[in-house]
C-alpha cells in the first residue's frame, strides 16, 4: 500500500510502548530507520498489512502508556501495521476511552447509569463538579469523566479508574462517595481500599442449587488446581470421548439458547459454522457486556475464569476452529487480569495449545480489549472491532456463520452462553433440558439492581417468576414503581405483573424482554422521566453512526424526552406533550423498521413501555 | 481458425414479486434492480452504481415477507419466491422519516430530487423544531467519543458548519453531509487507494476526517476528484461550482455538458464537461465507461477548468479575494 504519511515524529516513549506490543520494527519500510540497503528492496502488499488485528491492541499500548494517543504515535503505529493514517484516525476516534487530544495519564470514570443514577450518582456528579470543575477538566494530572454503565451495577454508584504508565493500571470501585471519587482523581487508585472479591457480587454463593455460579466464591479463580478438584476439565475429557458430532447433539439436545439477549438456539449456531466447508473457522467469546445493567459475564470472569476458558475450548473443539478469540470490554480490568492468567496457566498445563489435553486437538485463545464502545457487543461490529475497523455492525445476510471474522465461518457466543455448555456435556442434553420450562431450558443469570435490599448476580432455573427472583434479593418493596427488564433495549414491567414467569416466551407475552437478564427495580423516589431520558442519552452516545434511523433518530428521540421531561416538571408549556408523544412513536417506529443493527431497532423499547405501561408522561401521571 | 469464447457460467434468473407483479432477474441482481425491473422509482441517496452498497441511509428500504425488519434494497439479493412491497404503509413510513431525520439534520439544498422526494412521502423536516445555529469552524472535529452535553429541546440538532475551503480545486461542505461513506469508499479500496479520508467520530457526531482533521492539502488526497463523482449531496463539489453558487450565479439551465475524451494522456477517459457561459464549471465521467467507471485523475477532472482559471486570474478579469 502506497500510504502518505504527514511525518508527525513518535516520541520515544511513544515508539517503545508500541515496540512492547509489536517487537521492534524489522526494516525502514514499517517504521525503523530507513538506509541504503533497505532500499533495495520495496516490502509491502499482505505481509505488511495482515495483521491490521493489532491496530486496537496497539492504540491501546500508547494510550495505556502515555494516557492519550499524539499524531506522532499514530503515525508509527500506521507505518508499523501499513494501515492508513485517515483510517487509524477514525478507528481510534470511535472508541471513548480512546483519547486523540492531549489528556492527564489518570482518567476517573464516574458512571452515571441506570442503577447509579437510582443509587444517587447525580449528587455525586454534582458534589464532585462542585469540588473539582466541570467532568472533563484537567485537575493536576487527571481528569474525571461521567460514564455509561460500567458494570458494577450492584455496588452503585460505581467509578473506574485508569492510570497511563510504565506499568499502567486499571481499577473499579463501588460503591463510591463524592470524597473517594475526590481522592481518586488527586491521587489516584492507590488511595482507595480494595476492591472487594467477586463473590460479594453473588448472594447465593455457595449455595447447593447453583449450576452456572457453583464456584464463584468457592474456588480461587487464580488457582487451577482448585479448579480441578471441583471438577473442572471432566467437561473437555467427556468432550473428546463424544467427538464434536456428540458434542453438537448435546447442544442441541439441551435446548440452549444465546444469553446475550437475542435467544437464538446456540445448537443451530454450532452445527451450521461446524458444516461449513470454508476454513479456518473461528469462534468469538462476546464479553463486551456493556447493556446497562448487565454484570453477570463480569462475576462470572471474575470468579470462575477456568470455566470459560474450559467451554470455549469445547465450542472450539465442536465448531471446528482452531483459534478462539475473547473480546471483553475495557472496563473489566479484574476480569482480563484473570482470564489472562487462566488463559496463561491453561497454556502451560497443556489445556491450551498444540495438543490439548494431549488429544490431538490444537486450540488457542486470543484476548481482546475493547476501548469504550457499547456496540461492540453487536455480533458483527465484535469482528470490525478485531479485525482493527471501525466497531460498526456489518449487515446481515451472510450471517456468521457463513461469513465472520476474518471473513470466515465464525461462531459467537455470549459468555454466560458459553459457560452452560460445562453442565450440557456433564449432565447430557436431555438431562439439562429437564430444568426450566419446555422452551426456556437451564438457568439464567439475572443481574438484579436497583431498589432491592440485597443486589448481584442471581441464578435461578428458568420459569422462576420475577416476584420469586426479588424474594431472593430481599423482597418487593412496597413503594416499588416499575422493574425494567433487559436493560437499556429492554421494557419495564408493572409491579402488578411480577408474577410473570422469566422464560423467553412469557415475557415476550407480556410485551417485555429477559434480554440480557437486567432486572433494575425503580421505586417512587426515582424520577423516571429522568430514567428515559438517561436511557435516550445513552443511544445516541453509543449509535456508531451508520445508518440514519439510528443516528438522527436517537437524536430526536432524546430532544422531545428533554421536551417532555421539562413539560412534566412544570418548567415548560405542556401543551405539546401529545405531539411529542407521536412524534416518539413514528421515530421510533422507523427505528425499530430501518435500523441496520438490534441497538437502533430496541432504541425506543424502554420509553415505548414506559409510555404505553406506566404511563409516562400522559396526563395526570409522572 | 475460431476461438472459444468464455460465456462464463450460466446465470439463472430468478422470480421476485414486486407489489403484486411478478419480475425475474438474474441470480445476484438486488432487489433494487428487480425494482427498476419492474419500473418502480425508489428514492436511494447512500447507493453509488460504481460502488459497493453500503446500505447506510435506509431511503431505500421495501418491505419483504417473513423479514422482521425492512430490508435495504439497493443491497439485498432477490431470491427466488421473494415477496416484496415496496410501497406498503410500513416502508412508506420508513422512508418518509428516514427524509424527515435527514432534511432535519443535513442541508440538502443542494441534494437532486430531495424537494421531489419530500413532496411524494409528506416529509416534514421541520416539525422537529427550529433548527439549531450552526457550529463553528472545526467545533465538530473534537468532540469527545461517547459524550454530549444535554440538549435544550428548543432546537433541532444539526451537522451545520462553515464549508472547509482548503485547496484550489475542491469544497468539502460538511453541513451537506448525510453520510454516505461513497466518497471514503471511492478514496479507498474501491478505486482510488489513497486513503486519504475516512469515517471519524461516532454516532450523530461522526464526520468524514483526514486523521486529525487536517487539512486537505496536507493529507494523502491527490485530487482526483473521485469522491466528488460520488457525492449524492453536493457536500462536495468543485471550487467553482462552490464559487458560482455563492455569487448566486450557478444554472444549470444555462449550461451544456459535452462528453468527450480527455486529452492529457493515451489512456483515453470519458470527461463529461459541464459548461456555463463558455466556462467549463463542473466536469464529470460517465459512470459507464467500462475502464474508468466514472473515475478520472486529477488531469483530467480539474485540468481544464484549472487552466481556465488560472487564465482568468492572469486577465484579471476576475481578481480573486485570497
Amino acid at each position: 500500500m502506497d500510504l502518505r504519511f504527514r511525518d508527525a515524529v513518535p516520541t520515544a516513549e511513544e515508539r517503545d510502548a508500541v515496540d512492547a506490543l509489536l517487537g521492534p520494527p524489522a526494516d525502514g519500510w514499517r517504521g525503523g530507520e530507513r538506509d541504503a540497503a533497505g532500499l533495495q528492496h520495496a516490502r509491502g502488499g499482505h505481509e505488511a498489512r495482515d495483521r491490521r488485528d493489532l491496530l486496537l491492541p496497539a492504540l491501546h499500548a500508547v494510550q495505556d502508556r502515555l494516557g492519550w494517543i499524539s499524531e506522532g504515535a499514530l503515525d508509527y503505529i500506521c507505518r508499523r501495521l501499513s494501515v492508513p493514517p485517515a483510517e487509524a484516525y477514525g478507528v481510534a476516534t470511535f472508541y471513548a476511552l480512546l483519547s486523540l487530544r492531549p489528556a492527564p495519564p489518570r482518567a476517573v470514570h464516574v458512571c452515571t447509569d441506570l442503577a447509579c443514577r437510582a443509587a444517587g450518582s447525580g449528587d455525586l456528579v454534582a458534589e464532585t463538579t462542585r469540588r473539582l470543575g466541570p467532568a472533563g477538566a484537567p485537575v493536576n494530572g487527571a481528569t474525571w469523566h461521567e460514564s455509561p454503565c460500567l458494570g458494577l451495577c450492584e455496588r452503585a454508584p460505581a467509578m473506574f479508574i485508569t492510570e497511563a504508565g510504565d506499568s499502567p493500571s486499571a481499577v473499579s470501585a463501588g460503591p463510591v462517595n463524592a470524597d473517594e471519587v475526590v481522592r481518586a482523581v488527586r491521587t489516584g487508585a492507590g488511595a482507595l481500599e480494595p476492591e472487594a472479591p467477586p463473590a460479594v457480587s453473588v448472594p447465593q454463593a455457595g449455595s447447593e442449587d447453583l449450576v452456572l455460579l457453583r464456584n464463584v466464591g468457592m474456588v480461587d479463580p487464580a488457582d487451577l488446581d482448585a479448579y480441578r478438584a471441583r471438577g473442572g476439565y471432566t467437561a473437555l475429557r467427556r468432550a473428546f470421548d463424544l467427538g464434536p458430532a456428540g458434542v453438537l447433539r448435546e447442544i442441541n439436545d439441551s435446548g440452549l439458547v444465546g444469553r446475550g439477549g437475542a435467544a437464538f438456539p446456540t445448537g443451530r449456531k454450532w452445527s451450521a459454522t461446524a458444516a461449513q466447508p470454508d476454513h479456518p473457522h473461528y469462534l468469538v467469546c462476546n464479553a463486551d457486556e456493556s447493556e446497562p445493567g448487565t454484570f453477570k459475564d463480569r462475576v462470572l470472569m471474575e470468579g470462575d475464569p477456568y470455566a470459560l476458558i474450559e467451554s470455549m475450548t469445547i465450542a472450539g473443539y465442536a465448531t471446528g476452529c482452531h483459534l478462539g478469540y475473547l473480546y471483553i470490554r475495557g472496563e473489566y480490568p479484574r476480569a482480563e487480569a484473570a482470564l489472562l492468567n487462566a488463559m496463561a496457566t491453561a497454556r502451560e498445563r497443556g489445556l491450551l495449545g498444540d495438543n490439548v489435553l494431549g488429544r490431538g486437538y490444537a486450540f488457542d485463545i486470543e484476548l481482546r480489549r475493547g476501548a469504550g464502545a457499547y456496540i461492540c457487543g453487536e455480533e458483527t461490529a465484535i469482528f470490525n472491532s478485531i479485525e482493527g475497523e471501525r466497531g460498526e455492525p456489518r449487515s446481515k445476510p451472510p450471517f456468521p456463520v457463513e461469513r465472520g471474522l476474518f471473513g470466515k465461518p465464525t461462531v459467537v457466543n455470549n459468555v454466560e452462553t458459553l459457560v452452560n455448555v460445562l453442565p450440557i456435556i456433564l449432565r447430557g442434553g436431555p438431562a439439562y433440558a429437564a430444568i426450566g420450562t419446555g422452551t426456556s431450558t437451564g438457568t439464567k443469570l439475572f443481574c438484579v439492581s436497583g431498589s432491592v435490599a440485597e443486589p448481584g448476580v442471581y441464578e435461578v432455573p428458568f420459569g422462576a417468576t420475577l416476584r420469586e427472583l426479588l424474594e431472593l434479593a430481599g423482597g418487593v418493596r412496597e413503594n416499588l414503581r416499575a422493574v425494567l427488564l433487559g436493560g437499556a433495549a429492554g421494557a419495564f414491567v408493572r409491579p402488578d405483573e411480577l408474577d410473570v414467569p422469566l422464560t423467553f416466551e412469557d415475557t415476550r407475552a407480556a410485551g417485555t424482554t429477559l434480554g440480557s437478564g437486567v432486572v433494575l427495580a425503580i421505586d417512587d423516589s426515582t424520577d423516571l422521566p429522568g430514567v428515559l431520558l438517561r436511557i435516550a442519552a445513552f443511544f445516541r452516545d453509543e449509535s456508531c453512526g451508520q445508518c440514519v434511523p439510528c443516528r438522527v433518530g436517537t437524536v430526536r428521540q432524546e430532544e422531545a424526552l428533554v421536551r417532555l421531561s421539562a413539560a412534566n416538571r412544570g418548567a415548560g408549556a405542556n401543551g405539546h406533550a401529545a405531539a411529542d408523544i407521536a412524534l416518539l412513536r413514528e421515530v421510533g417506529q422507523a427505528m425499530k423498521d430501518a435500523s441496520i443493527c438490534g441497538l437502533g431497532q430496541t432504541a425506543w423499547n424502554a420509553v415505548e413501555s414506559a409510555i404505553d405501561k406506566l404511563g409516562t408522561f400522559q396526563e395526570g401521571a409522572s | 481458425m475460431t476461438q472459444s469464447v468464455d460465456l462464463g457460467l450460466p446465470t439463472r434468473l430468478v422470480d421476485v414479486t414486486i407489489d403484486g407483479e411478478t419480475v425475474r432477474v438474474p441470480e445476484g441482481a438486488t432487489v433494487l434492480d428487480a425494482c427498476e425491473a419492474a419500473g418502480l422509482d425508489i428514492p436511494t441517496l447512500c447507493y453509488g452504481d460504481t460502488l459497493t452498497p453500503k446500505n447506510a441511509c435506509r431511503v431505500c428500504v421495501v418491505e419483504v415477507e417473513g423479514s422482521r425488519t425492512l430490508v435495504p434494497s439497493c443491497s439485498r439479493q432477490a431470491a427466488e419466491g421473494m415477496v416484496v412491497h415496496t410501497d406498503s404503509e410500513r416502508a412508506r413510513h420508513s422512508r418518509k422519516l428516514v427524509l424527515e431525520l435527514l432534511g432535519s439534520s443535513v442541508d440538502l439544498s443542494t441534494t437532486p430530487r430531495a424537494d421531489e422526494w419530500m413532496a411524494d412521502y409528506g416529509a416534514d423536516p421541520d416539525r422537529f423544531g427550529p433548527r439549531a445555529e450552526p457550529v463553528q469552524a472545526g467545533a465538530r472535529d473534537v468532540l469527545h467519543t461517547g459524550h454530549h452535553g444535554e440538549p435544550d429541546g428548543a432546537t433541532a440538532a444539526t451537522v451545520e458548519q462553515p464549508p472547509k475551503v482548503d485547496n484550489d480545486l475542491y469544497v468539502r461542505d460538511y453541513g451537506k453531509c448525510i453520510l454516505c461513506y461513497k466518497c471514503v469508499d471511492a478514496c479507498g479500496e474501491q478505486w482510488q487507494n489513497s486513503f486519504a479520508i475516512g469515517v471519524a467520530g461516532r454516532g450523530f457526531d461522526a464526520t468524514i476526517s483526514t486523521e486529525f482533521a487536517a487539512p486537505l492539502t496536507d493529507s494523502a488526497c491527490v485530487y482526483c476528484g473521485n469522491c466528488v463523482e460520488v457525492c449524492p449531496t453536493g457536500a462536495l463539489s468543485f471550487k467553482t461550482e462552490f464559487d458560482l453558487r455563492e455569487a448566486g450565479e450557478w444554472d444549470e439551465s444555462r449550461q451544456t455538458e459535452t462528453t468527450t475524451i480527455c486529452a492529457f494522456c493515451g489512456v483515453g477517459c470519458n470527461v463529461s464537461l459541464h459548461v456555463q457561459d463558455n466556462e467549463i464549471v463542473k466536469v464529470t465521467s460517465p459512470h459507464d465507461n467500462p475502464v474508468t467507471h466514472g473515475n478520472l485523475c486529477i488531469k483530467g477532472r480539474f485540468g481544464l477548468t484549472h487552466v481556465q482559471v488560472a487564465r482568468k486570474e492572469r486577465r484579471g478579469r476576475e481578481p480573486r479575494e485570497d
